[in-house]
């Protein structure tokens, strides 16, 4: 058999899995790992983006591998599909890796080498989870990634909170991979074949399809960070090492988009409704709960983790729509669903990587995390800070960036769909878009305090005029990054060219006839919708250029440093500005019920007054608590057997052996 | 759709909407003297204000970055392009096509953030009381605006605002009960977004109430200038979108040289009486306290949803 994208996708994770194992060499040699295995691990990367970019324009293509238990082999099959989610995780993975070649710092927890091991290996289960066939191989590589991602997450495993949430992590994940073992159960309908071929071809009963589609929900929801199975991601990402954060965010994430899309849209043929109005509303919540909560957070990373909740919400919003529509047979709306919501896939892994990245190193120069300790790093390290800019201003969702075209493309599914036959589904459309839009609106709140924060004013504390820009490696990794931020901004035709392949196998239906040539995005007919970013771009840019020109034309360019002005205030410090605190008070005030607010104000005559304000999730308290609660008391019934003596047990022994003995007889 | 004579034509209107756009306040500011009994500055007092700040220098605070020297030539950048894209006296325009009402609220939106981290730049307490102020009106008054444009573009079956224009000036004359509450929501989003009275007064330096102004603090000269002329633009670009929805009547069709000639003195009377209603709304009402505004934009998103909801039941 010709070798082809399939083989090339193995053959990757092949290489990645030999780079893991090659820092077990010298595990405590950082120059071993950080100059030659991390850009080994980029190079194939960038392999497997190429393999992928050839997949998605290939025919599906399937293997046995020789591997697995006997009689029960692993199955590999890549299309269109596990294809694009293969070049996500290769093009992220270069500029991840490009900039951990920088980032490793000796003193910092595990060892480098076996870093490098977790890492390859964390790269390489994601690779297989994309291109696993078989119930037995997705749930193997699964668990892999989870087990590699929760090492990662307790690199720095001496700090008492990073065991906590690195345990919190594991939990959650266990459930969730406990819902999706069950999901395939579910979908094998009793024909005891647990390949994706045979779950094709059986169609399951209506009831067991839609337990699979709630089993799938809940597994890889838990993943993916969707309320209320979301808790993890605000402990397990401040935790971990920058270039893991970025990872697990950028792409783990989206194996669990993945997981759900094969499930629903692949395996299950049909889909029915409403199960997209469930994963509409829950994306719904996600996505407003993750950016109000972000816009309150004091650690920058826990804010960029509670923005990737948000943003994992609007692709579950988007996968709701696809659902509704498919269910409805209208293939054309689901293609355009669908088509927004894998280039909000795209995105998200770009952006967050970016900001992730940022944060990392922010986080080396200042070793400082708390937003309120930070600021003017724009004059210190100017190259982290311009990229992190392109990032901000891509996650907010503004033109000419990428963020904007998936939103856009999300809102005209939303407009398109007054459609439906169901009045009710028909009214409950616009309100659904209004929480888009405001969810929006506020993530260009939240980037204005993360970005204004982090890197604009005046430094917050005396250690920040030491900071140093990022190294080359890292300059490697976020320039890239960032390139693909604009470059996926400004050609959105072509990038829905790629997307094609994939609706058409999902949905039946294609985009990219209905795009306007290269140069106009327009998802139905021009005269409906159609936005071009290349013009926009050129003529903002045109204008800009033009303004600057006239001004120094027509007048002139002087110019005078002094004092800031400042009301002529003249007694200025660094803490006179807003801290993160304060820049959010304004949304805590309009969202106050969605918080447990705990406040201590100090009284007038204190004499070292402190304030502080703990806001958490009420979910906790609502869900996790009762739910933590309820097994410690089943497990204290379960003690009341233990007695400690031996007769006891085996009087217990005796009497199980009693009631086995009557059943039989 | 890129004909020579559509580029000539595109280009006269983005020179003469950058060049009027000051006039309009000036009306405004003008109106508002009368109302209150003043003579008043006359119209050209605007451009009188601009040539003094451009011919002046530039006084920069020590840590100012890039960003904010930068930003006001993009802020002005980002609303000549959103001046060019609404339609005012003709829908045949080559850029229609390059942006639509959602394309134009991110252009807005770009144009506010980058506002907002100007003023976060340098890193006195106005600036940063400023540019959290300003994003807590936007980011309920940016949905509220994008929900009043879908409901019109629910009515037209499009969002591109040329096909808004026109389908909205070719209906028979009847009031859709959805366009009612759309445009009570569109009158309080551009009230709070051009920085008007009952959410922020555009004449104050009152430390404790202004908005726009404590962002802008720190500006001088030539910058200033320019983002004075960004909030002439602005004001411009919010009465073309509001005239475009409600009141269409007027806006010359494709091909119809004759109807643009016509168009061109009807935008005049029409943006003249917007201007004299937006000033007498800015005499009649006092400002409110800022925590009131969040409710007061709350409102507006809740009826621009309303808006859409009876457009969805209604069917009008």
């Amino acid at each position: 058999m010709e070798p082809g994208p399939l083989h090339a996708t193995l053959a990757a994770a092949a290489a990645w899995l030999v780079i893991g194992a090659a820092g077990l060499i010298r595990p405590r040699n950082l120059a071993l790992s950080s100059r030659f295995l991390f850009p080994a691990g980029a190079v194939v990367g960038l392999a497997l983006a190429a393999a992928a970019l050839e997949g998605v324009f290939s025919a599906p293509h399937s293997l046995v591998l020789p591997l697995g238990l006997p009689d029960l082999p692993f199955h590999a099959r890549t299309d269109a599909l596990s294809s694009f989610f293969l070049l996500l995780l290769g093009a992220v993975a270069v500029g991840v890796s490009l900039f951990a070649c920088g980032y490793l710092r000796p003193g910092e927890g595990t060892p480098p080498g076996l870093q490098c091991l977790y890492y390859h290996v964390f790269l390489a289960s994601m690779a297989l989870v994309l291109v696993a066939d078989d119930a037995y191989f997705f749930m193997v590589a699964w668990e892999t990634m989870a087990l590699a991602s929760f090492f990662l997450v307790t690199s720095d495993h001496q700090h008492a909170e990073i065991r906590r949430a690195g345990y919190l992590y594991l939990l959650i994940a266990h459930v969730g991979a406990i819902a999706i073992l069950l999901c395939f159960g579910a979908l094998q309908a009793g024909t005891g074949d647990y390949t994706f071929d045979n779950m094709r071809a059986v169609q399951p009963s209506a009831g067991y399809a839609t337990a699979a589609f709630l089993l799938a929900l809940v597994g890889f929801g838990a993943k993916a960070g969707i309320v209320p199975l979301h808790v993890w991601l605000p402990e397990a990402h401040p935790a971990a090492p920058s270039p893991v954060s970025a990872l697990m965010s950028a792409v783990m994430l989206k194996t669990a988009v993945y997981g759900m899309l094969r499930v629903t849209l692949d395996l299950i043929d049909q889909p029915l409704w409403w199960w997209g109005v469930i994963a509409l509303a829950l994306g719904l919540v996600s996505a407003l709960g993750g950016i109000v909560f972000a816009a309150v957070q004091t650690d920058m990373k826990r804010l960029l983790a509670y923005s990737s909740i948000e943003n994992i919400g609007l692709i579950f919003a988007g996968f709701g729509l696809t659902l509704i529509f498919r269910g409805f047979g209208m293939g054309a709306l689901a293609a355009l669903a669908l088509t927004a919501t894998l280039y909000h896939c795209l995105n998200h892994a770009f952006f967050k990587s970016l900001l992730f990245l940022c944060t990392g190193s922010v986080l080396h120069a200042t070793r400082e995390r708390s937003l309120g300790k930070l600021g003017g790093l724009i004059h210190r390290m100017p190259w982290v800070a311009w990229c992190a800019l392109i990032g901000s201003v891509a996650i907010a969702g503004l033109p000419p960036l990428n963020g904007f075209v998936s939103e856009w493309l999300l809102l005209q599914a939303f407009l398109l769909s007054p459609g439906l036959p169901q009045s009710y589904l028909n009214m409950l459309v616009p309100v659904a878009a209004a929480v888009v839009a405001l969810t929006a609106a506020l993530s260009g709140y939240v980037m204005v305090k993360f970005y204004g924060v982090v890197f604009l004013g005046q430094p917050r504390e005396p250690k920040l005029a030491e900071a140093r820009d990022a190294g080359a490696w890292e300059r490697t990794g976020l320039a890239w990054l960032a390139a693909m931020c604009i470059v996926l901004g400004l050609v959105p035709a072509t990038v829905i060219g790629l997307l094609d392949p994939i609706t058409r196998a999902l949905t039946g239906h294609g985009m990219a006839s209905l795009a306007q040539g290269w140069l106009f995005l327009a998802p139905l007919q021009p005269e409906r919708a159609s936005y071009s970013p290349l013009l926009f771009f050129a003529v903002t840019a045109l204008l800009v250029a033009l303004t600057w020109l006239a001004v120094r034309a027509f007048y002139h360019g002087r110019m005078r440093r002094a004092a800031p002005w400042d009301c002529g205030f003249p007694f200025q410090d660094a803490r006179m500005q807003d801290t993160a605190e304060g820049f959010g008070q304004p949304v805590r005030h309009v969202f106050e019920p969605f918080f447990r607010i705990e406040q201590h104000v100090p009284s007038p005559l204190d004499a070292r007054p402190s304030y502080r304000e703990v806001h958490e999730d009420r979910l906790w308290y609502w869900l996790y608590l009762p739910v933590a609660r309820a097994a410690e008391y089943a497990t204290s019934l379960v003690t009341l057997l233990q007695r400690g003596r031996i007769s006891v047990y085996l009087t217990y022994s005796f009497a199980t052996l009693l009631v086995l003995l009557l059943f039989v007889g | 759709m890129t004909s020579v004579p559509g580029l000539v034509a595109q280009f006269a209107v983005l020179a003469l909407a950058v060049l009027l756009a000051p006039m309009l306040t000036g009306w405004v500011n003008q109106c508002r003297a009368w109302l209150q009994n003043r003579s008043g500055p006359g119209l050209l007092q605007p451009y009188r204000v601009l040539d003094k700040l451009f011919s002046k220098e530039v006084v920069l605070a020590h840590n100012a970055s890039p960003l904010f020297r930068g930003a006001p030539y993009l802020i002005f950048g980002c609303l000549a392009l959103a001046a060019a894209i609404v339609p005012k006296i003709g829908t045949d325009l080559p850029l229609n096509a390059a942006a639509d009402a959602i394309a134009l609220v991110g252009l807005l939106a770009l144009a506010r953030l980058f506002i907002a981290l100007a003023g976060m730049d340098v890193g006195t307490a106005f600036g940063t009381l400023g540019a959290r102020r300003e994003m807590l009106v936007g980011f309920l008054a940016e949905p509220a605006l994008l929900m009043v444009l879908f409901t019109a573009s629910l009515i037209s079956g499009s969002t591109s605002l040329a096909t808004i224009v026109e389908v909205l000036a070719h209906k028979e004359f009847v009031i859709y009960p959805s366009l009612a509450f759309a445009g009570v929501a569109f009158t309080m989003v551009s009230l709070a977004e051009n920085a008007r009275i009952p959410v922020d007064n555009p004449a104050t330096h009152l430390e404790l109430t202004m908005i726009h102004e404590a962002m802008v603090l720190e500006y001088s000269g030539r910058h200033l200038a320019l983002i004075e002329w960004a909030a002439s633009l602005k004001l411009f670009v919010y009465s073309c979108i509001g005239l475009a929805l409600f009141f269409p009547f007027g806006v010359a069709q494709r091909g119809d040289w004759l109807g643009l000639l016509l168009a061109l003195p009807v935008l005049g009377l029409k943006l003249a009486v917007g201007g004299f209603l937006l000033a007498l709304i800015e005499t009649l009402s006092a400002k409110m306290r800022i925590f009131r505004a969040p409710e007061f934009l709350a409102t507006a998103f809740l009826l621009a949803v309303l808006a859409m909801l009876l457009h969805v039941l209604l069917g009008g």
